[in-house]
Formats: structure tokens, sequence, C-alpha cells
């Protein structure tokens, strides 16, 4: 979703840009007359209905005060045109506080996973790792370039990929990979490990049958490459 | 007034939201509440058969949206509950024809008018689940004990949350208690392990249900049917009443006939 494309108009007096977050698009508004660059950011939008229709997005409006007025007249304007303005950010304190007047978020505090891709295991160091303490429901996507750890279920239909290794507390029934990057010494291990399948480096295994008892269970790659899963035991 | 609003969605087709809203909107009205039910599946609209107010329409949800008339001229009245109200999707229309803050407009305007709008949302997760839940105080989720609806029920539980809609209460609709039985089919406690959200309702496989929608007669307006109770059950537990799940373990009409047969 990394569209990046950079509109000039009126001969570059004021740019607009817009990039895609991982929960929307991103717009950024340069300086001007706020009365001159709301019709065009709009105008922009209608010209592309079908690329904007549905979609969330936060404005980085730069030092441009807006008040309650200015704000609620775009959020409709956007509405109308199926997109929700989820949050404003600004330089300004009274564009900020006027956006946490209306419940709006004033900065986008979600890291990009294209931001995350810049980053390598090793910059980062072996051991980080993601903490996520939610249940992943089906549709979500989790992507890192470490370790992840789950307090939570991974249900069906959710995916894990991961450069390092993953740890659920809870139950798996969905996808996960792990040394995603071709690591053969990356693990899974999960409470109750019954995934629609799993991936470790470039191997894939199929559906483990749900256990009965549940108990917990780690996944590694064998001596042959194998993806095989061991219950865990206690040393 | 004030009127909640409930949205009712399912992210799968054909799990029966229409036969939901419509049957928990009986229930409610019978109980006395003044209801408005809104058709939110445009273009594909048939919660009017289910009620049996096809050949009542005349104005329709786009024409209250676009202006053409007045709320109250859309609002068809139920034949058998003076208190019922549907407002119908438009047929030749698509989902373009409304938008989330066009459906949170109405929902406000309603919020005079009733104490209760019962919203049926089309299927998927796009634009048209979007304008149905957007003006929504309360979502229930409805399900069938089915690998495939289950799934997708926990896809719009986690679009939900993101909405930031809070946790919905769930529906699991047409649980065949023969099936459950012989281990042929999810249960309700599987299916509430997997979605970890509220149960608000059980509603069982019976065939009452299909014939009460083909005549545009609710099942909930049926005393003796065990599907009927389980809607009004779900009523007055959206109502604030502490009403216990039935035990449907051994009292279904099946098992019941079963059991006859058996003595023979």
């Amino acid at each position: 979703m990394a569209c990046l494309f950079r509109v000039d108009m009126n001969e570059q007096t004021f740019p607009i840009q817009i990039k895609g977050l991982r929960d929307g698009l991103l717009i950024t508004i340069g300086d001007g007359e706020w009365s001159v660059l709301e019709p065009a950011l709009l105008d922009r939008i209608h010209a592309q209905q079908a690329f904007f229709q549905g979609a969330r997005v936060a404005l980085d409006v730069g030092a441009q005060i807006l008040r309650v007025n200015d704000l609620v007249s775009l959020r409709d304007e956007l509405s109308e045109q199926g997109i929700t303005l989820w949050a404003v950010i600004s330089e300004s304190p009274t564009t900020e506080k006027t956006a946490q007047l209306l419940g709006l978020a004033t900065r986008v505090s979600k890291p990009r996973p294209e931001e995350k891709r810049q980053f390598s295991v090793d910059d980062l160091g072996d051991e980080t790792a993601l903490f996520l303490s939610k249940t992943l429901r089906s549709g979500t996507r989790i992507e890192f370039p470490g370790h992840v750890v789950v307090f939570g279920d991974v249900n069906p239909g959710a995916e894990i990929v991961a450069e390092g290794n993953v740890l659920v507390w809870g139950r798996v029934r969905g996808m996960i990979h792990a040394g995603s990057n071709g690591n053969t010494s990356a693990f899974i291990c999960a409470l109750d490990l019954s995934p629609t399948q799993l991936r470790i480096a470039e191997e894939v295994s199929a559906a483990l049958e749900p256990q009965n008892n549940p108990r917990p269970e780690i996944a590694s790659l064998n001596e042959d490459g194998k993806l095989q899963s061991v219950p865990w035991q206690s040393s | 007034m004030s009127a909640k609003i409930v949205t009712i969605t399912s992210g799968k087709g054909g799990v029966g939201k229409t036969t939901a809203v419509a049957n928990i909107a009986v229930a409610l009205a019978s109980n006395g509440a003044k209801v408005c039910c809104i058709d939110g599946d445009i273009g594909l609209r048939n919660l009017d058969v289910v009620m049996g107010l096809e050949n009542r329409i005349v104005y329709d949800l786009v024409d209250v949206i676009e202006g053409r008339c007045r709320l109250r001229q859309a609002m068809i009245r139920d034949k058998r509950l003076p208190e019922l109200y549907l407002i119908p999707a438009a047929q030749t229309r698509d989902k373009s024809a409304v938008s989330p803050s066009d459906m949170v407009r109405l929902g406000d305007e309603l919020r005079n008018e009733v104490d209760w709008v019962l919203i049926d949302s089309p299927a998927g997760i796009e634009r048209g689940f979007k304008y149905a839940i957007a003006a929504a105080d309360q979502v229930l989720v409805i399900t069938n004990p089915e690998v495939s609806a289950v799934r997708d029920a926990d896809r719009v539980i986690g679009l939900l949350e993101a909405e930031e809609k809070g946790s919905p209460s769930l529906i699991i609709n047409r649980l065949n208690l023969n099936m459950v039985k012989n281990h042929d089919m999810l249960t309700a406690e599987d299916v509430i392990d997997l979605l970890a959200v509220r149960l608000i309702g059980v509603v069982p496989e019976d065939e009452a249900v299909v014939v009460g929608t083909n005549r545009g007669a609710p099942i909930a307006l049926d005393d003796k049917s065990k599907a009927g109770q389980a809607f009004r059950n779900i009523a007055e537990r959206l109502q604030g009443k502490d009403v216990p799940f039935m035990d449907l373990s051994d009292q279904g009409l099946w098992a019941r006939i079963q059991r006859m047969a058996g003595r023979k």
C-alpha cells in the first residue's frame, strides 16, 4: 500500500502529498491559504474517487491554524465522499486543540510496516520483539522484522510473518511464518498449536490436527530440514 | 424519546441478518416499544418481504436521504403492530447512494421518533457495512455454527473494534441440536470460545422460520415456536432484562419427535 505520489497544482504553489499508512492514508498539505487549499484537496479527492473511496485519512496540515468550523466542514465534506477523517496532525497548538475537541487523533502513533521494513534484524539487535496483548482476529496481518509475542489467540484467517521466532500465549489457529527471511533456526511455540498452516524459513506445513487435550508445543525444523512440532517439556 | 440504534451484521451472507431484524423488531414492538427497522441492503432489499410489507412501499431510504420525501412518509407502518415501522431499501440504486454520514443524520432524526432503530446491514465489509454501522449505538453480530460463517464473524468483530464501536454482542443462529449431538456441528460453546464476545442469543434451527419468512409473518409472533421464543428473549435482553438462556439440549421439537418416534 506504499503509494506515494505528489500532486503539484498551480505551478507548485501548494503541494498535496498522499502516502499510504498501515491503517489508512496520510495527506500532507503544504503552506498556503486554507480557503484555497481545502477546495484543492477536495477537487483532488473528487478526481480520484475510486482511490479514496472508504479510506481512513490522517491529515497533516503543518502550521495551518484551523478552527472548529474549518475542521467540522472538512470532516463532513470528506464523509460525503465516503472518507473517514480520523486524525489531524499539526504544529499549531490551536489546530491540535481543535482536533482534540472533535475527538480526532493528533498523532499517527502506529509505525508503518514500510518504515519497519527499513530496519533489519541486525539494526534492531537479535532480541527485539513485538509484543501484542490482544487476540488477532481473521483478516489481521502482522509483519515484523524481529520476534513476535502474542498474549492472546491467533484466530483462523489471521497471519503473523516474523523474521525471528513467534511465541503465542494462547491458541494458534491461523497462519504463522517464523524466520521469514530464511532463518532456519527460527521456532514457533504456543500453548495450543492447531494452526491452519505453519512456515519456518522456506518450509511449509499444512494444518496440524487439533488436539483434544491441548498442551504447549514447539515447532521447528529438524535435522532433515522438515518442519515438526513436539510437546514442550520443562527441562 | 431517544432511540437506541442497533445494527445487525454478519460479514457472510445468508446467515439470518434480515430474519433476525424482522423478528427482534416484532418482539420489541410486541413488548410495547416503538420500533423502526431500516433495510440497509440497497439494491438487494428483502426486509420488506420478510415483514410482509412489500406492497406498501412508496418511498424508500434513498428518497429520504436525497430529500425526495419526509422521514415520516418513508416509514411504513406494520399491518399487525401499530408501533412497528419499516424504512425499506431502494431496489433500483446501489450502495453508493448512501454514505456513513447520511446514516448518522438519519439516525439522529429517528432518535426523536421511536424507542428502537434496527438496521439490517448488507453482507460484506465494504461500503454497505460501513454505513450500516455508522450510526449504531450497539452492534449485534449474527453467525451460524459453521466454520466459514464464524471466520467472517471474527473478521467483522475485528473491524468493529477498529472502528471503535466497542465489543459487539453475538447471536448464534440456526443451531441444529441433532447435528450438535452427533458432533457434526460446532456447538455454541465452540463459537463463543473462538469469538470471545458476549452472547445475546442462540436461535435453534426451525423450519417454521423459513415458512414465516416466505409468508411475511415473522416467527416471533408465534408463541409456540422455539426459534420465536429465542428471538423474543434477545429482544428482552436488549431491553436490559436478565433472561436465562433456554435449555435447548433436550426439549427441542426434533428431540421430542424423535423420542416419540422411538417409543412407537
